[in-house]
């Protein structure tokens, strides 16, 4: 089940008695631990500083300053010229494709896991469940060869859709595999009160499973979304044209285009970077839940 | 209610996955018409070095990236379940790679380690300022550390539910045996993080195995052919050489590659109501 529960129990055991306490003196004294998580800050840091002030700095300050240092004439044009070339059709183009994936990906996983946990016991909906666990085990590049030859019998090659339809499938695994785990926690007896009350499967569905799991919908959600948004074998492969270009594909194109005017690069990096650094620093919590999904068994 | 997950499900999975072993059979250059061929595939590809070569790289990429990375993260994911404040706010730091690109990682490291002008040459390191991904073992290296890099702290998230999971008594029969705090991490952390540890290097090796954009971005395979992994090699095969069949043969031995080694470590954690009940 999701971080996000398991670090609630562990919350709550630690505050119940005093063996929180004890675990946080022991833990405390775990110098060798201390020091690996200062060295690891400054192995992480370093590049990520070296990229947002390299990507203010102008092409004469990256070759003759110190590159670590602050820049001597800040400067906006390396982001302005980023701009200026198409960057906001593919931002455009990456929040159309994973919008437009995440969406309907989730509320089908939705709806698949409501009818998988509500009808336990069939054989049809248990083989389905069974398929669905499988495909946690199909990597999408092993499978990519004939998704290309489907797109271009279905002719969607080099459009938006071509992304989307595959990214939904591949995102419906591991969506149902955690949705399952928190629709199983709704009490039966709920379900069983509102039948009685003659309420449709696709009343409770709206009106009982949907607002108890809302948390792991945020976080499937999440999840799904990271995964679409620097997804970049799918652009790759799918599309032609430079006006389908996604982000993680345009950032590609920008370094041969740019190669020697470093900053610029590094600009590029950093516009793709920021919606999602800023997503994070506002929903730290249900992403950090969202990225061990399904994993932290 | 199931179907349309069940239907999309099936047509871009199910389909393709047999479609992929279908097409290891034929020969079809992206464009035209796809002609059947048999075994030839097959034949050629196995008999080619160049797959020996590539599965090479991706178990050496497999095997170092697990010894580089389980260590560390469990190190960290120990560290970082404390709950002091700094620790906590070093975690949101620590997450951030997580969130980007693969492109723009190796993007970022291409110019970074510029043996002219990247990091090490601008701060006069000499000695850091190698051609770091134009020698062979060196780019290897350097794949390790950027999967490292983006990854150790994903690991590491894992390893701190799982230790804080562990019961606290453990810890005190522990200390009131007399046991140091060395030997508490060996005898009760490890052995209590086993499921853990199974999940995440199984994580690592199928995750390893299909490895994909960092590398295409970076080297591109190169320097020749010494980072040219198993996932490269298909794509390479197939949509730069035009040769489909052969690409679905590399395809098809991905796939099972890593269903087996996914099993193989399932089978290794005993059995999965065991690790449940482990878990979070």
């Amino acid at each position: 089940m999701a971080v996000a529960t398991s670090e609630a129990q562990t919350t709550s055991r630690s505050t119940r008695g005093g063996g929180g306490h004890q675990v946080r003196k022991l833990l405390r004294m775990n110098w060798l631990g201390g020091i690996a998580g200062w060295i690891w800050l400054v192995i992480v840091m370093i590049p990520l500083y070296w990229i947002v002030v390299t990507s203010f700095k102008d092409q004469s300050a990256f070759f003759s300053q110190n590159p670590l240092a602050l820049p001597s004439a800040p400067t906006w044009d390396n982001y302005k010229l980023v701009i200026e070339n198409d960057f906001p059709r593919y931002f455009l183009n990456s929040v159309i494709i994973t919008v437009g994936t995440v969406v309907p990906a989730v509320a089908i996983s939705f709806m698949a896991s409501y009818a998988i946990i509500r009808g336990a016991g069939s054989r049809f909906l248990g083989g389905v469940m069974g398929l669905f666990l499988l495909g946690l085990a199909i990597p999408l590049q092993a499978v990519i060869i004939p998704v290309y030859l489907l797109i271009i019998k279905m002719q969607l090659y080099d459009s938006l859709l071509a992304l989307i339809l595959p990214s939904i499938a591949f995102a419906i695994p591991l969506s149902v595999l955690v949705l399952t785990n928190f629709i199983r926690d709704v009490p039966k007896e709920l379900f069983e009160s509102m039948r009685v009350d003659g309420a449709s499967e696709w009343q409770m569905l709206y009106s009982l499973a949907l607002p108890l799991t809302r948390p792991a919908l945020v976080t499937v959600s999440i999840y799904n979304g990271l995964f679409v948004w620097n997804g970049f074998l799918l652009p790759l492969i799918l599309t032609q044209s430079p006006e389908k270009r996604t982000l993680p594909l345009a950032l590609w194109t920008f370094q041969g285009q740019f190669s020697v005017n470093v900053p610029a690069v590094l600009a590029s990096v950093v516009l793709t970077a920021l919606p999602i650094v800023i997503l994070y620093a506002i929903g730290r919590r249900q992403l950090l839940s969202g990225l061990t999904a399904g994993f932290s068994r | 209610m199931v179907l349309p997950a069940l239907f999309m499900f099936l047509l871009f999975g199910v389909v393709p996955l047999i479609g992929v072993f279908a097409l290891s059979f034929t020969q079809w250059d992206g464009l035209g018409p796809i002609h059947p061929a048999g075994i030839s595939n097959w034949r050629s590809t196995l008999k080619d070095p160049g797959l020996y070569h590539s599965l090479w790289v991706t178990f050496e990429i497999i095997a170092l990236s697990w010894l580089v990375q389980t260590p560390i993260s469990l190190l960290l994911g120990t560290f970082l379940a404390g709950r002091q404040r700094y620790r906590g706010f070093l975690a949101v730091l620590f997450f951030i790679p997580l969130l980007l690109s693969s492109a723009a990682i190796a993007i970022t490291y291409k110019a970074l380690l510029d043996p002219n002008f990247g990091l090490a040459a601008g701060l006069h390191l000499s000695f850091l300022a190698q051609d770091w991904l134009g020698k062979g073992n060196l780019a290897i290296a350097v794949v390790i550390f950027i999967i490292s890099w983006q990854f150790i702290p994903f690991h590491s998230l894992i390893y701190q539910g799982g230790v804080r999971q562990i019961p606290t008594t453990m810890y005190e029969a522990a200390s009131i045996d007399g046991a140091g705090r060395v030997r508490q991490f060996f005898s009760i952390t490890i052995p209590q993080l086993k499921y853990t540890i199974i999940t995440s290097t199984t994580l690592i090796v199928v995750g390893s195995l299909v490895f994909f954009d960092l590398i295409f971005v970076l080297t591109a395979g190169g320097p020749g052919d010494a980072t040219r992994v198993l996932a490269l090699d298909m794509y390479k095969r197939g949509f730069m050489s035009n040769q489909m069949g052969p690409a679905s043969v590399i395809a098809t031995i991905l796939v099972i590659l890593g269903l087996v080694l996914a099993l193989l470590l399932r089978r290794l954690g005993g059995s999965t109501t065991a690790s449940q009940q482990e878990g979070a």
